[in-house]
Protein backbone atom coordinates (compact mmCIF):
# COMPACT_ATOMS: atom_id res chain seq x y z
CA UNK A 1 0.00 0.00 0.00
CA UNK A 2 1.03 3.59 -0.93
CA UNK A 3 1.52 6.31 1.65
CA UNK A 4 -1.66 6.78 3.07
CA UNK A 5 -3.41 10.11 1.24
CA UNK A 6 -3.75 13.16 3.09
CA UNK A 7 -7.40 14.00 3.45
CA UNK A 8 -8.43 17.68 4.75
CA UNK A 9 -11.90 19.32 5.33
CA UNK A 10 -11.98 22.96 3.86
CA UNK A 11 -14.71 24.88 5.55
CA UNK A 12 -15.78 28.39 5.99
CA UNK A 13 -17.85 28.66 9.42
CA UNK A 14 -19.89 32.06 9.78
CA UNK A 15 -21.86 34.36 7.96
CA UNK A 16 -19.40 35.98 5.76
CA UNK A 17 -19.19 35.28 1.83
CA UNK A 18 -15.97 35.92 1.26
CA UNK A 19 -15.21 32.02 -0.20
CA UNK A 20 -11.97 33.14 -2.74
CA UNK A 21 -9.35 32.21 -0.28
CA UNK A 22 -10.78 29.18 0.66
CA UNK A 23 -10.94 27.75 -3.38
CA UNK A 24 -7.53 29.03 -3.55
CA UNK A 25 -6.23 26.67 -1.04
CA UNK A 26 -8.54 24.06 -1.69
CA UNK A 27 -7.08 23.86 -5.42
CA UNK A 28 -3.37 23.85 -4.19
CA UNK A 29 -4.12 21.23 -1.71
CA UNK A 30 -5.73 19.16 -4.28
CA UNK A 31 -2.81 20.12 -6.51
CA UNK A 32 -0.03 18.59 -3.96
CA UNK A 33 -2.30 15.51 -3.90
CA UNK A 34 -4.74 16.00 -0.92
CA UNK A 35 -8.41 14.55 -1.10
CA UNK A 36 -9.85 18.12 0.21
CA UNK A 37 -13.27 18.22 0.77
CA UNK A 38 -14.91 21.29 0.29
CA UNK A 39 -18.35 22.06 2.40
CA UNK A 40 -19.14 25.45 1.10
CA UNK A 41 -20.52 28.35 2.72
CA UNK A 42 -21.96 29.34 6.14
CA UNK A 43 -20.83 26.36 8.19
CA UNK A 44 -21.78 25.99 11.85
CA UNK A 45 -19.22 24.79 14.15
CA UNK A 46 -21.60 21.70 14.40
CA UNK A 47 -22.18 21.11 10.84
CA UNK A 48 -18.12 21.09 10.69
CA UNK A 49 -17.16 19.04 13.25
CA UNK A 50 -19.77 16.40 11.82
CA UNK A 51 -18.58 16.63 8.50
CA UNK A 52 -14.75 16.02 10.34
CA UNK A 53 -16.16 12.85 11.85
CA UNK A 54 -17.97 11.21 8.81
CA UNK A 55 -14.99 12.02 6.43
CA UNK A 56 -11.84 11.02 8.99
CA UNK A 57 -9.66 13.44 7.92
CA UNK A 58 -6.65 14.42 9.16
CA UNK A 59 -6.66 18.21 9.15
CA UNK A 60 -9.44 20.53 9.04
CA UNK A 61 -8.95 24.18 7.44
CA UNK A 62 -11.07 26.94 7.99
CA UNK A 63 -11.22 30.22 6.53
CA UNK A 64 -12.47 33.49 8.44
CA UNK A 65 -12.65 36.70 6.90
CA UNK A 66 -15.71 38.07 8.86
CA UNK A 67 -13.45 38.79 12.20
CA UNK A 68 -15.69 36.10 14.48
CA UNK A 69 -12.63 33.85 14.13
CA UNK A 70 -12.69 34.11 18.37
CA UNK A 71 -16.27 33.13 18.85
CA UNK A 72 -15.98 30.12 15.97
CA UNK A 73 -12.20 28.92 16.55
CA UNK A 74 -12.65 27.91 20.35
CA UNK A 75 -16.13 26.53 19.62
CA UNK A 76 -15.17 23.87 17.04
CA UNK A 77 -11.90 22.93 19.18
CA UNK A 78 -14.48 21.83 21.33
CA UNK A 79 -16.35 19.74 19.47
CA UNK A 80 -13.84 18.29 17.73
CA UNK A 81 -12.22 17.25 21.21
CA UNK A 82 -15.72 15.81 22.19
CA UNK A 83 -15.80 13.49 19.42
CA UNK A 84 -12.85 11.92 19.96
CA UNK A 85 -10.97 13.57 17.33
CA UNK A 86 -8.17 15.42 19.34
CA UNK A 87 -5.87 14.25 16.65
CA UNK A 88 -7.13 16.09 14.06
CA UNK A 89 -4.73 19.06 12.95
CA UNK A 90 -6.77 22.73 12.49
CA UNK A 91 -5.33 25.23 10.47
CA UNK A 92 -6.86 28.56 9.54
CA UNK A 93 -6.37 31.48 7.08
CA UNK A 94 -8.15 34.98 6.56
CA UNK A 95 -8.24 38.08 8.50
CA UNK A 96 -6.97 37.21 11.40
CA UNK A 97 -5.46 40.48 13.93
CA UNK A 98 -1.80 39.35 15.05
CA UNK A 99 -3.15 39.95 18.71
CA UNK A 100 -5.26 36.98 18.30
CA UNK A 101 -2.93 34.46 17.67
CA UNK A 102 -1.33 33.51 20.64
CA UNK A 103 -4.98 32.61 21.78
CA UNK A 104 -5.45 30.56 18.58
CA UNK A 105 -2.61 28.68 18.82
CA UNK A 106 -3.03 28.15 22.63
CA UNK A 107 -6.63 26.38 21.66
CA UNK A 108 -4.86 24.06 19.10
CA UNK A 109 -4.64 25.35 16.45
CA UNK A 110 -1.74 24.35 14.66
CA UNK A 111 -1.12 27.08 11.71
CA UNK A 112 -3.06 30.69 10.75
CA UNK A 113 -2.07 32.53 7.51
CA UNK A 114 -3.27 35.92 5.83
CA UNK A 115 -3.60 37.30 3.28
CA UNK A 116 -1.18 36.84 0.75
CA UNK A 117 0.29 33.37 2.38
CA UNK A 118 2.13 31.41 0.07
CA UNK A 119 0.27 28.20 -0.72
CA UNK A 120 3.68 26.25 -0.80
CA UNK A 121 4.15 26.95 2.18
CA UNK A 122 0.21 25.87 3.51
CA UNK A 123 1.04 22.63 1.61
CA UNK A 124 4.40 22.32 3.93
CA UNK A 125 3.27 22.82 6.61
CA UNK A 126 -0.03 20.86 6.39
CA UNK A 127 2.65 18.18 5.44
CA UNK A 128 4.99 18.40 7.97
CA UNK A 129 1.97 18.38 10.79
CA UNK A 130 0.39 15.31 9.56
CA UNK A 131 4.10 13.48 9.42
CA UNK A 132 2.97 9.95 12.11
CA UNK B 1 -13.35 -4.07 21.91
CA UNK B 2 -12.23 -4.39 18.14
CA UNK B 3 -13.36 -1.72 15.45
CA UNK B 4 -15.77 -4.00 13.83
CA UNK B 5 -17.65 -4.79 17.64
CA UNK B 6 -17.71 -0.49 17.75
CA UNK B 7 -19.13 -0.56 14.52
CA UNK B 8 -21.74 -3.24 15.06
CA UNK B 9 -22.65 -1.37 18.44
CA UNK B 10 -23.31 2.03 16.31
CA UNK B 11 -19.77 4.22 16.97
CA UNK B 12 -20.28 7.07 14.43
CA UNK B 13 -15.93 7.50 15.26
CA UNK B 14 -14.92 4.18 14.60
CA UNK B 15 -17.37 3.18 11.38
CA UNK B 16 -15.57 6.45 9.93
CA UNK B 17 -11.88 5.12 10.80
CA UNK B 18 -13.08 1.54 9.56
CA UNK B 19 -14.31 3.78 6.06
CA UNK B 20 -10.55 4.92 6.14
CA UNK B 21 -8.92 1.66 6.19
CA UNK B 22 -11.24 -0.20 3.92
CA UNK B 23 -10.56 2.70 0.87
CA UNK B 24 -6.92 2.40 1.19
CA UNK B 25 -7.27 -1.57 0.88
CA UNK B 26 -5.04 -2.13 4.21
CA UNK B 27 -4.86 -5.51 5.87
CA UNK B 28 -6.87 -4.44 8.63
CA UNK B 29 -9.38 -3.16 6.56
CA UNK B 30 -9.98 -6.38 4.49
CA UNK B 31 -9.72 -8.63 7.45
CA UNK B 32 -12.82 -6.31 9.51
CA UNK B 33 -14.80 -6.94 5.93
CA UNK B 34 -14.13 -10.82 6.37
CA UNK B 35 -15.45 -10.63 9.82
CA UNK B 36 -18.42 -8.24 8.96
CA UNK B 37 -19.86 -9.85 5.94
CA UNK B 38 -21.71 -11.95 7.85
CA UNK B 39 -23.94 -9.02 8.51
CA UNK B 40 -24.11 -7.69 5.21
CA UNK B 41 -26.89 -8.03 2.75
CA UNK B 42 -29.85 -5.88 4.22
CA UNK B 43 -29.04 -2.67 2.43
CA UNK B 44 -30.73 -1.53 -0.59
CA UNK B 45 -28.24 0.17 -2.36
CA UNK B 46 -29.06 3.12 -4.93
CA UNK B 47 -26.99 4.92 -7.50
CA UNK B 48 -27.02 7.60 -8.61
CA UNK B 49 -25.63 8.92 -11.99
CA UNK B 50 -25.89 11.32 -15.02
CA UNK B 51 -23.75 13.90 -16.42
CA UNK B 52 -21.98 17.03 -14.38
CA UNK B 53 -24.19 19.58 -12.78
CA UNK B 54 -27.86 17.72 -13.71
CA UNK B 55 -28.55 17.80 -9.93
CA UNK B 56 -27.33 14.51 -8.47
CA UNK B 57 -26.30 15.86 -4.86
CA UNK B 58 -29.01 18.10 -4.83
CA UNK B 59 -31.72 15.31 -5.34
CA UNK B 60 -29.82 12.94 -3.04
CA UNK B 61 -30.05 15.74 -0.16
CA UNK B 62 -34.01 15.59 -1.47
CA UNK B 63 -34.45 11.59 -0.89
CA UNK B 64 -32.39 11.63 2.13
CA UNK B 65 -34.15 13.99 3.62
CA UNK B 66 -37.46 12.47 2.87
CA UNK B 67 -36.54 8.98 3.60
CA UNK B 68 -35.53 10.06 6.85
CA UNK B 69 -39.37 11.75 7.17
CA UNK B 70 -40.54 8.37 5.93
CA UNK B 71 -39.38 5.93 8.66
CA UNK B 72 -36.54 5.02 10.79
CA UNK B 73 -33.96 3.55 8.55
CA UNK B 74 -30.42 4.85 8.30
CA UNK B 75 -29.03 6.32 5.50
CA UNK B 76 -25.66 6.51 4.15
CA UNK B 77 -24.44 8.45 1.21
CA UNK B 78 -21.31 7.91 -0.48
CA UNK B 79 -20.31 10.62 -3.11
CA UNK B 80 -17.83 10.01 -5.46
CA UNK B 81 -16.11 12.55 -6.99
CA UNK B 82 -12.82 12.33 -9.93
CA UNK B 83 -8.89 12.33 -8.87
CA UNK B 84 -6.58 14.46 -10.76
CA UNK B 85 -4.82 12.57 -13.18
CA UNK B 86 -1.57 14.28 -12.70
CA UNK B 87 -1.47 14.59 -8.72
CA UNK B 88 -3.76 12.12 -7.19
CA UNK B 89 -5.30 15.12 -5.66
CA UNK B 90 -8.90 15.62 -5.88
CA UNK B 91 -11.57 19.06 -4.03
CA UNK B 92 -14.88 16.64 -3.26
CA UNK B 93 -17.36 18.89 -3.62
CA UNK B 94 -20.87 17.11 -3.37
CA UNK B 95 -21.26 17.81 0.56
CA UNK B 96 -22.45 21.40 -0.53
CA UNK B 97 -25.53 20.54 -1.56
CA UNK B 98 -26.38 18.21 1.03
CA UNK B 99 -26.05 20.62 4.03
CA UNK B 100 -29.63 20.22 4.87
CA UNK B 101 -28.57 16.47 6.09
CA UNK B 102 -26.26 17.71 9.09
CA UNK B 103 -27.41 16.97 12.49
CA UNK B 104 -29.31 14.09 11.99
CA UNK B 105 -27.09 10.94 13.26
CA UNK B 106 -29.11 8.73 11.07
CA UNK B 107 -27.17 10.06 7.77
CA UNK B 108 -23.76 9.39 7.31
CA UNK B 109 -22.20 11.20 4.38
CA UNK B 110 -19.01 10.07 3.29
CA UNK B 111 -17.18 11.49 -0.01
CA UNK B 112 -14.81 9.67 -1.65
CA UNK B 113 -12.04 10.40 -5.14
CA UNK B 114 -12.12 7.89 -7.41
CA UNK B 115 -8.54 7.55 -7.15
CA UNK B 116 -7.91 6.32 -10.55
CA UNK B 117 -10.75 4.47 -11.59
CA UNK B 118 -12.73 5.20 -14.72
CA UNK B 119 -15.83 3.44 -14.06
CA UNK B 120 -17.42 6.52 -11.93
CA UNK B 121 -17.36 5.17 -8.72
CA UNK B 122 -13.81 4.42 -7.24
CA UNK B 123 -12.19 0.40 -6.55
CA UNK B 124 -13.13 0.46 -3.29
CA UNK B 125 -16.77 2.26 -3.34
CA UNK B 126 -18.11 -1.62 -3.08
CA UNK B 127 -16.37 -2.46 -0.38
CA UNK B 128 -17.53 0.88 1.93
CA UNK B 129 -21.05 -0.09 1.05
CA UNK B 130 -20.62 -3.31 2.22
CA UNK B 131 -18.99 -1.85 5.84
CA UNK B 132 -22.36 0.64 5.86
CA UNK B 133 -24.71 -2.36 5.41
CA UNK B 134 -23.21 -4.07 8.12
CA UNK B 135 -23.36 -0.97 10.48
CA UNK B 136 -27.20 -1.56 9.73
CA UNK B 137 -27.61 1.60 7.08
CA UNK B 138 -30.21 0.20 5.14
CA UNK B 139 -30.43 2.85 2.37
CA UNK B 140 -27.05 3.38 1.07
CA UNK B 141 -26.97 6.02 -1.86
CA UNK B 142 -24.12 6.10 -4.21
CA UNK B 143 -23.20 9.36 -6.38
CA UNK B 144 -21.22 9.02 -8.91
CA UNK B 145 -18.64 10.95 -10.79
CA UNK B 146 -20.73 12.74 -13.03
CA UNK B 147 -18.85 11.08 -16.47
CA UNK B 148 -22.53 11.05 -18.19
CA UNK B 149 -20.69 8.07 -20.05
CA UNK B 150 -21.63 4.28 -19.69
CA UNK B 151 -21.17 4.04 -16.25
CA UNK B 152 -21.60 0.62 -16.18
CA UNK B 153 -19.76 -0.40 -12.59
CA UNK B 154 -22.65 1.43 -10.60
CA UNK B 155 -25.17 -0.33 -12.24
CA UNK B 156 -23.49 -3.44 -11.20
CA UNK B 157 -23.28 -2.48 -7.85
CA UNK B 158 -26.28 -1.06 -7.19
CA UNK B 159 -29.75 -2.83 -6.66
CA UNK B 160 -31.83 0.48 -8.54
CA UNK B 161 -29.78 3.07 -10.55
CA UNK B 162 -31.28 6.41 -10.97
CA UNK B 163 -29.96 8.22 -14.66
CA UNK B 164 -30.05 11.99 -14.24
CA UNK B 165 -30.52 14.52 -16.86
CA UNK B 166 -31.69 17.84 -17.21
CA UNK B 167 -33.08 20.45 -20.03
CA UNK B 168 -30.47 22.68 -21.81
CA UNK B 169 -27.33 20.67 -21.52
CA UNK B 170 -26.82 21.53 -25.13
CA UNK B 171 -27.45 19.08 -27.07
CA UNK B 172 -29.66 16.29 -25.42
CA UNK B 173 -29.39 13.60 -28.20
CA UNK B 174 -25.85 13.39 -27.31
CA UNK B 175 -26.44 13.15 -23.57
CA UNK B 176 -29.02 11.05 -23.74
CA UNK B 177 -26.66 7.50 -25.03
CA UNK B 178 -27.86 4.52 -25.31
CA UNK B 179 -25.69 3.28 -22.82
CA UNK B 180 -26.68 5.32 -19.88
CA UNK B 181 -30.21 4.52 -20.20
CA UNK B 182 -29.24 0.50 -21.00
CA UNK B 183 -27.72 1.15 -17.35
CA UNK B 184 -31.26 2.96 -16.01
CA UNK B 185 -33.75 1.26 -13.45
CA UNK B 186 -35.53 5.04 -13.07
CA UNK B 187 -34.86 8.09 -15.07
CA UNK B 188 -35.21 11.40 -13.39
CA UNK B 189 -35.89 14.58 -15.79
CA UNK B 190 -34.15 17.36 -12.83
CA UNK B 191 -34.53 20.85 -13.20
CA UNK B 192 -38.11 20.62 -14.13
CA UNK B 193 -38.45 24.29 -13.87
CA UNK B 194 -36.14 24.80 -16.38
CA UNK B 195 -37.56 25.29 -20.17
CA UNK B 196 -36.92 22.43 -22.18
CA UNK B 197 -37.96 19.97 -20.10
CA UNK B 198 -40.92 18.73 -22.41
CA UNK B 199 -37.77 18.42 -25.35
CA UNK B 200 -35.81 16.45 -23.05
CA UNK B 201 -38.28 14.52 -21.98
CA UNK B 202 -39.42 13.14 -25.44
CA UNK B 203 -35.66 12.49 -26.58
CA UNK B 204 -35.90 10.33 -23.24
CA UNK B 205 -38.81 8.40 -24.40
CA UNK B 206 -37.73 7.48 -27.99
CA UNK B 207 -34.15 6.70 -27.48
CA UNK B 208 -35.81 4.39 -24.22
CA UNK B 209 -37.73 3.00 -27.05
CA UNK B 210 -34.77 2.12 -29.10
CA UNK B 211 -32.89 0.71 -25.96
CA UNK B 212 -35.59 -1.24 -24.55
CA UNK B 213 -38.17 -2.21 -26.66
CA UNK B 214 -41.69 -1.57 -25.13
CA UNK B 215 -44.97 -4.17 -26.29
CA UNK B 216 -47.67 -1.80 -27.68
CA UNK B 217 -51.42 -2.48 -27.85
CA UNK B 218 -53.42 -1.29 -30.95
CA UNK B 219 -56.69 0.86 -30.15
CA UNK B 220 -58.63 2.53 -31.79
CA UNK B 221 -56.62 2.17 -34.90
CA UNK B 222 -53.60 3.63 -33.09
CA UNK B 223 -50.58 2.24 -31.56
CA UNK B 224 -50.71 2.54 -27.90
CA UNK B 225 -47.71 2.06 -25.12
CA UNK B 226 -49.16 0.04 -22.44
CA UNK B 227 -49.36 1.54 -19.30
CA UNK B 228 -46.62 1.49 -16.37
CA UNK B 229 -49.35 -0.02 -14.19
CA UNK B 230 -49.86 -2.72 -16.21
CA UNK B 231 -46.55 -4.38 -17.42
CA UNK B 232 -45.79 -7.23 -19.40
CA UNK B 233 -44.80 -9.73 -16.21
CA UNK B 234 -41.40 -9.58 -15.75
CA UNK B 235 -40.13 -6.78 -17.19
CA UNK B 236 -39.46 -3.68 -16.04
CA UNK B 237 -39.67 -0.67 -18.08
CA UNK B 238 -38.08 2.47 -15.69
CA UNK B 239 -40.35 5.54 -15.44
CA UNK B 240 -39.55 8.82 -16.03
CA UNK B 241 -40.15 11.35 -13.29
CA UNK B 242 -39.48 15.23 -13.86
CA UNK B 243 -38.09 16.56 -10.31
CA UNK B 244 -36.87 20.15 -8.98
CA UNK B 245 -34.56 19.07 -6.51
CA UNK B 246 -33.71 22.44 -5.62
CA UNK B 247 -37.50 22.58 -3.88
CA UNK B 248 -37.83 18.81 -3.75
CA UNK B 249 -41.15 18.44 -6.33
CA UNK B 250 -41.49 15.57 -7.59
CA UNK B 251 -39.27 13.71 -4.87
CA UNK B 252 -42.12 11.60 -3.39
CA UNK B 253 -42.36 10.08 -7.02
CA UNK B 254 -38.84 9.14 -7.75
CA UNK B 255 -38.85 7.32 -4.00
CA UNK B 256 -42.46 5.87 -4.95
CA UNK B 257 -40.24 4.68 -8.35
CA UNK B 258 -36.93 3.48 -6.29
CA UNK B 259 -39.54 1.11 -4.52
CA UNK B 260 -41.56 -0.42 -7.04
CA UNK B 261 -38.32 -1.49 -8.62
CA UNK B 262 -37.13 -2.93 -5.25
CA UNK B 263 -40.86 -4.72 -5.27
CA UNK B 264 -40.02 -5.71 -8.93
CA UNK B 265 -36.16 -7.26 -8.18
CA UNK B 266 -38.43 -9.15 -5.60
CA UNK B 267 -40.58 -10.65 -7.17
CA UNK B 268 -39.19 -11.31 -10.24
CA UNK B 269 -35.93 -13.61 -8.87
CA UNK B 270 -34.59 -10.64 -10.38
CA UNK B 271 -33.12 -9.40 -6.70
CA UNK B 272 -31.10 -12.73 -6.03
CA UNK B 273 -29.86 -13.09 -9.99
CA UNK B 274 -27.90 -9.95 -9.34
CA UNK B 275 -26.71 -10.56 -5.51
CA UNK B 276 -25.80 -14.12 -6.53
CA UNK B 277 -24.24 -12.84 -10.20
CA UNK B 278 -22.06 -10.47 -7.89
CA UNK B 279 -20.73 -12.14 -5.32
CA UNK B 280 -19.61 -14.70 -7.80
CA UNK B 281 -17.51 -11.98 -9.53
CA UNK B 282 -16.82 -10.84 -6.33
CA UNK B 283 -15.39 -14.32 -5.34
CA UNK B 284 -13.97 -15.15 -8.88
CA UNK B 285 -11.82 -11.76 -9.00
CA UNK B 286 -10.24 -12.47 -5.39
CA UNK B 287 -9.29 -16.74 -6.20
CA UNK B 288 -7.50 -14.97 -9.17
CA UNK B 289 -5.67 -12.45 -6.71
CA UNK B 290 -4.73 -15.49 -4.49
CA UNK B 291 -4.18 -17.82 -7.23
CA UNK B 292 -1.80 -15.31 -8.94
CA UNK B 293 -0.24 -14.57 -5.76
CA UNK B 294 0.49 -18.39 -5.11
CA UNK B 295 1.68 -18.70 -8.24
CA UNK B 296 4.03 -15.61 -8.69
CA UNK B 297 5.53 -17.14 -5.11
CA UNK B 298 6.10 -20.49 -6.88
CA UNK B 299 8.16 -19.50 -9.69
CA UNK B 300 11.87 -19.50 -10.01
CA UNK B 301 13.50 -15.78 -8.84
CA UNK B 302 13.48 -14.33 -12.13
CA UNK B 303 11.46 -16.44 -14.28
CA UNK B 304 8.58 -14.36 -14.58
CA UNK B 305 10.69 -10.98 -15.38
CA UNK B 306 12.70 -12.79 -18.03
CA UNK B 307 9.23 -14.19 -19.89
CA UNK B 308 8.49 -10.52 -19.77
CA UNK B 309 11.51 -9.30 -20.97
CA UNK B 310 11.23 -11.91 -23.94
CA UNK B 311 7.40 -10.88 -24.33
CA UNK B 312 8.69 -7.32 -24.55
CA UNK B 313 11.03 -8.07 -27.43
CA UNK B 314 8.01 -9.59 -29.30
CA UNK B 315 9.86 -12.86 -29.05
CA UNK B 316 7.30 -14.45 -27.16
CA UNK B 317 3.71 -13.76 -27.55
CA UNK B 318 1.51 -13.50 -24.10
CA UNK B 319 -0.14 -16.80 -24.53
CA UNK B 320 2.70 -18.74 -24.64
CA UNK B 321 5.01 -16.40 -22.26
CA UNK B 322 1.58 -17.60 -19.70
CA UNK B 323 1.68 -21.64 -20.59
CA UNK B 324 5.64 -21.46 -20.43
CA UNK B 325 5.29 -20.15 -17.35
CA UNK B 326 2.53 -22.09 -16.20
CA UNK B 327 4.89 -25.18 -16.99
CA UNK B 328 7.98 -23.80 -15.04
CA UNK B 329 8.99 -26.52 -13.00
CA UNK B 330 7.85 -25.16 -9.15
CA UNK B 331 11.68 -24.92 -7.02
CA UNK B 332 10.12 -26.26 -4.09
CA UNK B 333 7.88 -29.18 -4.54
CA UNK B 334 8.99 -30.72 -7.94
CA UNK B 335 12.74 -30.14 -7.54
CA UNK B 336 12.71 -31.72 -4.19
CA UNK B 337 11.56 -34.91 -5.21
CA UNK B 338 14.38 -34.99 -7.75
CA UNK B 339 17.70 -34.30 -5.42
CA UNK B 340 18.02 -38.02 -4.49
CA UNK B 341 18.53 -38.80 -1.01
C1 LIG C 1 -12.59 40.25 -2.54
C2 LIG C 1 -13.23 40.82 -1.28
C3 LIG C 1 -14.62 40.83 -1.23
C4 LIG C 1 -15.48 40.18 -2.31
C5 LIG C 1 -15.58 38.67 -2.00
C6 LIG C 1 -15.68 37.80 -3.22
C7 LIG C 1 -15.60 36.35 -2.84
N1 LIG C 1 -16.51 35.56 -3.36
O1 LIG C 1 -14.72 35.89 -2.12
C8 LIG C 1 -16.81 40.95 -2.08
C9 LIG C 1 -16.83 42.17 -2.96
C10 LIG C 1 -18.08 40.14 -2.33
C11 LIG C 1 -16.66 41.38 -0.62
C12 LIG C 1 -17.72 41.74 0.15
C13 LIG C 1 -17.61 42.18 1.46
N2 LIG C 1 -16.45 42.41 2.14
CO1 LIG C 1 -14.75 41.96 1.45
N3 LIG C 1 -12.98 41.82 0.87
C14 LIG C 1 -12.44 41.34 -0.23
C15 LIG C 1 -10.92 41.54 -0.18
C16 LIG C 1 -10.59 42.81 -0.97
C17 LIG C 1 -10.07 40.42 -0.71
C18 LIG C 1 -10.43 39.02 -0.18
C19 LIG C 1 -9.91 37.97 -1.10
O2 LIG C 1 -10.66 37.35 -1.86
N4 LIG C 1 -8.59 37.78 -1.11
C20 LIG C 1 -7.94 36.80 -1.95
C21 LIG C 1 -7.77 35.49 -1.18
C22 LIG C 1 -7.01 34.47 -2.04
O3 LIG C 1 -7.07 35.74 -0.02
P1 LIG C 1 -7.53 35.30 1.42
O4 LIG C 1 -8.97 35.02 1.51
O5 LIG C 1 -6.95 36.20 2.43
O6 LIG C 1 -6.80 33.88 1.57
C23 LIG C 1 -5.43 33.73 1.76
C24 LIG C 1 -5.04 33.64 3.23
O7 LIG C 1 -5.89 34.36 4.08
C25 LIG C 1 -5.05 32.19 3.52
N5 LIG C 1 -6.30 31.51 3.81
C26 LIG C 1 -7.58 31.88 3.62
N6 LIG C 1 -8.42 30.90 3.97
C27 LIG C 1 -7.68 29.89 4.38
C28 LIG C 1 -8.03 28.62 4.86
C29 LIG C 1 -7.04 27.74 5.23
C30 LIG C 1 -7.41 26.38 5.72
C31 LIG C 1 -5.68 28.11 5.16
C32 LIG C 1 -4.64 27.16 5.58
C33 LIG C 1 -5.34 29.37 4.68
C34 LIG C 1 -6.33 30.25 4.29
O8 LIG C 1 -4.54 31.66 2.33
C35 LIG C 1 -5.05 32.38 1.22
C36 LIG C 1 -4.00 32.41 0.15
O9 LIG C 1 -3.00 33.32 0.43
C37 LIG C 1 -10.69 41.74 1.36
C38 LIG C 1 -9.49 42.58 1.74
C39 LIG C 1 -8.25 41.77 1.86
N7 LIG C 1 -7.15 42.35 1.51
O10 LIG C 1 -8.25 40.61 2.26
C40 LIG C 1 -12.00 42.38 1.80
C41 LIG C 1 -12.49 42.16 3.21
C42 LIG C 1 -12.26 40.70 3.60
N8 LIG C 1 -13.93 42.44 3.10
C43 LIG C 1 -14.40 43.04 4.14
C44 LIG C 1 -15.76 43.41 4.27
C45 LIG C 1 -16.10 44.25 5.50
C46 LIG C 1 -16.72 43.07 3.31
C47 LIG C 1 -18.20 43.42 3.33
C48 LIG C 1 -18.87 43.25 4.69
C49 LIG C 1 -18.30 44.85 2.82
C50 LIG C 1 -19.68 45.47 2.93
N9 LIG C 1 -19.79 46.36 3.86
O11 LIG C 1 -20.57 45.12 2.18
C51 LIG C 1 -18.80 42.49 2.28
C52 LIG C 1 -19.34 41.20 2.90
C53 LIG C 1 -19.99 40.31 1.87
C54 LIG C 1 -20.41 38.97 2.44
N10 LIG C 1 -21.47 38.40 1.91
O12 LIG C 1 -19.84 38.45 3.31
C55 LIG C 1 -13.35 43.31 5.17
C56 LIG C 1 -13.44 42.39 6.39
C57 LIG C 1 -13.14 43.15 7.68
C58 LIG C 1 -12.90 42.29 8.88
N11 LIG C 1 -12.93 41.00 8.84
O13 LIG C 1 -12.64 42.84 9.90
C59 LIG C 1 -12.04 43.18 4.33
C60 LIG C 1 -10.83 42.69 5.14
C61 LIG C 1 -11.74 44.56 3.73
C62 LIG C 1 -11.36 45.58 4.79
N12 LIG C 1 -10.10 45.83 4.93
O14 LIG C 1 -12.21 46.10 5.45
N13 LIG C 1 -15.38 41.38 -0.24
N1 LIG D 1 -32.90 25.49 -11.46
C1 LIG D 1 -32.53 24.36 -10.86
N2 LIG D 1 -31.25 24.22 -10.44
C2 LIG D 1 -30.90 23.08 -9.84
C3 LIG D 1 -31.82 22.03 -9.62
N3 LIG D 1 -31.16 21.02 -9.02
C4 LIG D 1 -29.89 21.40 -8.85
N4 LIG D 1 -29.72 22.66 -9.34
C5 LIG D 1 -28.47 23.45 -9.36
O1 LIG D 1 -27.57 22.85 -10.28
C6 LIG D 1 -26.22 22.99 -9.83
C7 LIG D 1 -25.54 21.64 -9.76
O2 LIG D 1 -26.17 20.85 -8.80
P1 LIG D 1 -25.48 19.60 -8.11
O3 LIG D 1 -26.48 18.95 -7.24
O4 LIG D 1 -24.19 19.99 -7.52
O5 LIG D 1 -25.21 18.71 -9.40
P2 LIG D 1 -24.33 17.37 -9.55
O6 LIG D 1 -24.93 16.60 -10.64
O7 LIG D 1 -24.22 16.72 -8.23
O8 LIG D 1 -22.93 17.95 -9.97
P3 LIG D 1 -21.52 17.18 -10.03
O9 LIG D 1 -21.42 16.32 -8.80
O10 LIG D 1 -20.53 18.28 -10.05
O11 LIG D 1 -21.55 16.39 -11.29
C8 LIG D 1 -26.31 23.68 -8.47
O12 LIG D 1 -26.11 25.05 -8.67
C9 LIG D 1 -27.74 23.42 -8.03
O13 LIG D 1 -28.23 24.39 -7.16
C10 LIG D 1 -33.18 22.20 -10.07
O14 LIG D 1 -34.04 21.34 -9.94
N5 LIG D 1 -33.46 23.39 -10.68
MG1 LIG E 1 -22.50 16.17 -7.14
Amino acid sequence: MSEHTIRVLVAKPGLDGHDRGAKVVARALRDAGMEVIYTGLRQTPEMIAEAALQEDVDVVGLSILSGAHMALAPRIMELLKANGQDQVKVFMGGIIPDEDMPRLKAMGITGIYGPGASTEEIVKEIREATKS
Amino acid sequence: MSLTQQVLKGDRLALSRLLTLVENNSPEGRAALAELFSHTGKAHLIGVTGSPGTGKSSLVNQLVLQYRKMDQKKVAVIAVDPSSPFTGGAVLGDRVRMRDLSGDDGVFIRSMASRGSVGGIAQTTAALAQVFDAAGYEIIIIETVGAGQSEVEIARLAHTTLVVEAPGLGDDIQAIKAGILEIADVLVINKADRPGVEHTERALRSSLELARPVSRVYHHGQAMTVKAHKPPPNTWIPPINKTIATDGSGIAKVIESIANHMQYLRTSGEWNARERARLRSETEALVRDTLMTQFLKGLPEGAFESALERVFSHSLSPIEAAQFLAQTERPQTPRATKEQP
